[in-house]
């Protein structure tokens, strides 16, 4: 298993502000990474030390096997970056934009920079100061997709997009992972980062609090259940792992734990199931809980 | 107008640290002045040979105006800081005007403003008030500072009045110039230009002699200033004309409010290309995309000025051939064929002087990249920290070169051209002019090392550049210790053409230069993106 991105215990600290406390982060090679958290929690930060624009105060960090610091101009031609918040030259139009990004990086694959403008439904003849939020953050995105490089860090890059051009987004990184990409995609845009990862961390107040592939951090996440029973219900509420028990009758409605779920299941059908409808774990609530846990 | 009171609080809370220095700097000099005045010319001798050498010398008659009256305090003032203190004003007063209504509709922060109750004029009547209030403030302190000095209550009237009046002259420059451009930096540089040629045109004006174009100074808002006469006459109908223009301004720029959309301009603008010239593809490249107007119009601006210094060069010599008891006097300062030679020297200097501002701009333009977040994105390429500052400082090194040159042409063309020796002057004034560069250079360097190192100072340049100018231009008439006159590197190079010509002050000067732009370039290098 090779690394694209591998950082441990890293620390930066803006006067009396700790914005990095110790963050450990891995990216492997080919996945999409969906780097979650609330604004302010340190994704940016994180980044701008990979780029090599912030030094860390403490910790290591290794990019494409190098040091983002010391090997920046090298790392650099094999990276593209789409900044949170881009900003424009006032006086350069959109495409000036793109073909000098783009050059200044390594070069530009033709073919795919005219595929991209047309999918995104970007006019490159406007100037820089005429572009809405959403535009210039085509702009950025087009330059970075028609880059030809290993590795693109993407900061919340759909902020401003309407959910037409999101859709195309995720086409377009769907596309990137086939051809083999590394992707570093913060977010915190649940859908999206269900939609898109392979692996996903989570930082609070900078640290990095879960990671894992979708599925191992469900197995963190519980399951909502609502079930209509033959008889009423026994012992539920004594089960490990259920909560928020609601029973009227011989319906019951809760949460139970996911590694539980087997047992509770077994509990119910004890009593006979009529009707049982039951709801997937959603990123959305383990990422809502462990900020919930932080007020 | 509704919540142009909230915005005007809203103002003089962002201001709260530069509207004090600049309303302190402007009465504390007006305070020094008028005390150095007192003690160095306290004689009726003294006072009455000033007002030969400052009427028949083109220079000062350009740097700073006739002096109406020298056997008064007052008279003295109004002559040495008259038109300064009106410049200043203006200065003062565009800056606050573009920051306040186009800078902020630039960034969008207008937006965020005007989706609350904000009447569509709020913004722009907001920052009128306080550019407004500023100079009125300004000009009640300076009015009671010489009021105390037990100076004549009608000339200090005329003379606090006329600083104010420049001031709101500008104030309503810039409320126009705010509405043409949808970019901050164009504004300022519209309403810049407009002082800029507002100086120069008076001066030629006021240098021209009897039979010369002397209406000049009638075309120039810092004209109007002089022509008031404060402590010599005290014509208080010429204000008429200062305060007119200023309602016309401010009316015109209401109108073109109310006909707008928030964000965009008079000016508009046009679809451009939609790939990037091959050129583009180097930081430079993208350095000379951002910087080449600015450079180009500095250009073209200190050509002008040289050609109006240059036009009225030769009447210099002219003047003091006619009168004899005059050239006794010139003589004795400046040596046989002095004349002229002293007026270039103060010439280039002055040149050396404005064209500094072009360097601290040009040097700046690095942090403004960087806090836009502009920079970010090409730095995240292969473009190296130093390539970067490299392809910016070229701006400042080689174009602040271009730009001197330039003054130094167009001064040497017009001179040379009425001493029919144009192969001759014109090398010679090209060259006395550049002889200006070292200590331009130093205070590029001051910007580019306070960039590198403490980036969030960047600001203190223009102070820098500031204080270098006063003590250069008023240092020696207010006879400060040489030690302060020495601090300023503009005062080691030496006064050519007339002064003897040695390489010291230039190799040392480089060299303090060199090892700024060092400190700049090794800091930036090592140091994190900040805005």
């Amino acid at each position: 298993m090779t690394y694209a991105i591998s950082v441990s215990g890293l620390v930066k600290t803006f006067g009396p502000t700790r914005a990095l406390d110790g963050l450990d982060l891995t990216v492997r090679t080919g996945e999409v990474h969906g780097f979650l958290g609330p604004n302010g929690a340190g994704k940016s930060t994180t980044i701008r030390v990979l780029l090599g624009l912030l030094r860390a105060d403490e910790g290591t960090a290794r990019l494409l096997g190098g040091d983002p610091w010391r090997d920046t101009a090298a790392l650099h031609r094999r990276l593209a970056y789409v900044p949170g918040d881009v900003s424009l030259w006032p006086n350069l139009t959109g495409g000036e934009v793109i073909d000098l990004l783009g050059r200044l990086r390594g070069g530009l694959n033709e073919k795919r920079r005219a595929d991209l403008l047309e999918r995104f439904e970007l006019d490159p003849r406007k100037k820089g100061r005429t572009y809405s939020k959403g535009n210039r953050q085509k702009v950025a995105l087009v330059a970075a997709l028609s880059s030809d490089v290993e590795l693109l860090i993407l900061d919340e890059p759909t902020s401003g997009l309407d959910p037409l051009m999101e859709a195309v987004f995720q086409d377009c990184i769907n596309e990137e992972r086939e051809r083999g990409r590394t992707v570093l995609l913060s977010s915190h845009i649940l859908a999206e980062v269900e939609a898109l990862c392979d692996r996903v961390s989570i930082i609070r107040t900078g640290k990095i609090v879960e990671t894992g592939t979708l599925s191992e951090l469900r197995h963190l996440t519980r399951t909502s259940i609502a079930a209509e029973l033959a008889s009423s219900p026994n012992g539920l509420s004594a089960m490990p792992g259920v909560h928020d028990l609601v029973a009227e009758g011989n319906r019951v409605r809760f949460e139970v734990d996911s590694d539980q779920l087997d047992d509770v299941l077994k509990q119910l059908v004890a009593s006979g199931v009529r009707t049982l409808t039951s709801q997937p774990p959603t990123l959305e609530e383990l990422f809502l809980r462990h900020y919930e846990d932080a007020k | 107008m509704i919540g142009t009171w909230n915005l005007v609080r809203l103002a003089l809370r962002r201001d709260r640290i530069i509207l004090p220095i600049w309303v302190l700097a402007l009465v504390g000099i007006t305070a020094s002045t008028t005390t150095a005045l007192e003690e160095l010319y306290s004689s009726p001798e003294s006072r009455k040979l000033l007002g030969i050498t400052a009427n028949s010398n083109a220079a000062f008659l350009s740097m700073l105006g006739p002096l109406h009256d020298s056997s008064t305090l007052g008279g003295l003032l109004a002559w040495r800081w008259g038109v300064f203190a009106a410049l200043f004003a203006g200065i003062m007063s565009l800056l606050l005007v573009t920051r306040h209504t186009r800078a902020e509709e630039e960034t969008g922060r207008l937006e965020l403003i005007s989706a609350t109750v904000v009447g569509r004029h709020a913004s722009l009547a907001a920052a009128i008030i306080v550019a407004a209030g500023a100079n009125v403030l300004i000009g009640l302190l300076i009015a009671g500072l010489l009021l105390g000095k037990g100076l004549p209550a009608q000339g200090v009237l005329a003379f606090a009045s006329s600083i104010v009046v420049t001031g709101l002259v500008f104030t309503g420059a810039s409320a126009l110039t705010a509405q043409l451009s949808e970019n901050s930096r164009t504004a300022n540089s519209m309403a810049g230009a407009l002082l800029g040629a507002a100086y120069v045109v008076r001066g030629a004006g006021d240098s021209a002699g009897d039979n010369g174009p002397e209406w000049l100074t009638w075309v120039s808002p810092l004209g109007w200033a002089e022509q008031v006469r404060a402590f010599a006459g005290d014509r208080y109908w010429v204000f008429a004309i200062p305060l007119a223009v200023f309602v016309l301004t401010i009316a015109a720029a209401a109108v073109i409010v109310t006909k707008r959309d928030v964000g965009l301009a008079l000016l508009p603008t046009r679809l451009g290309p939609a790939r990037g010239a091959s050129s583009l593809r180097s930081p430079f490249a993208l350095a000379w995309r951002l910087q080449r107007g600015t450079l180009i119009g500095w250009t073209i601006g200190l050509f002008i000025v040289g050609v109006v210094y240059g036009s009225v060069a030769g009447a210099v010599g002219d003047m003091v051939r006619d009168n004899p008891a005059l050239a006794k006097i010139v003589n004795e300062i400046g040596g046989e064929g002095g004349v002229t030679d002293a007026f270039i020297a103060t010439v280039t200097q002055i040149m050396g002087l404005i064209g500094s501002v072009y360097l601290v701009q040009s040097t700046l333009r690095m942090r403004s990249e960087e806090t836009s977040l502009r920079a970010e994105p090409v730095l995240a390429t292969r473009v190296t920290r130093v390539g970067w500052v490299a392809s910016h400082a070229v701006f400042p090194l080689v174009g602040g070169a271009v730009v001197l040159a330039a003054g130094g042409l167009g001064f040497g063309l017009l001179h040379g051209a009425r001493e029919n020796d144009l192969g001759g002057v014109v090398p010679k004034l090209i060259g006395a002019s550049l002889a200006q560069l070292p200590a331009a250079w130093v205070v590029a360097g001051v910007a580019l090392a306070l960039f590198g190192l403490f980036p969030q100072l960047t600001g203190v340049s223009w102070a820098v550049l500031a204080t270098s100018l006063l003590v250069t231009l008023l240092g020696p008439a207010l006879q400060l210790d040489q030690w302060v006159l020495d601090i300023v590197p503009y005062t080691h190079i030496p006064k050519l053409p007339g002064a003897s010509w040695t390489f010291e002050p230039f190799l040392w000067l480089t060299g303090v230069a060199v090892l700024l732009l060092a400190a700049g370039f090794i800091g930036f290098r090592r140091r994190d993106l900040t805005t």
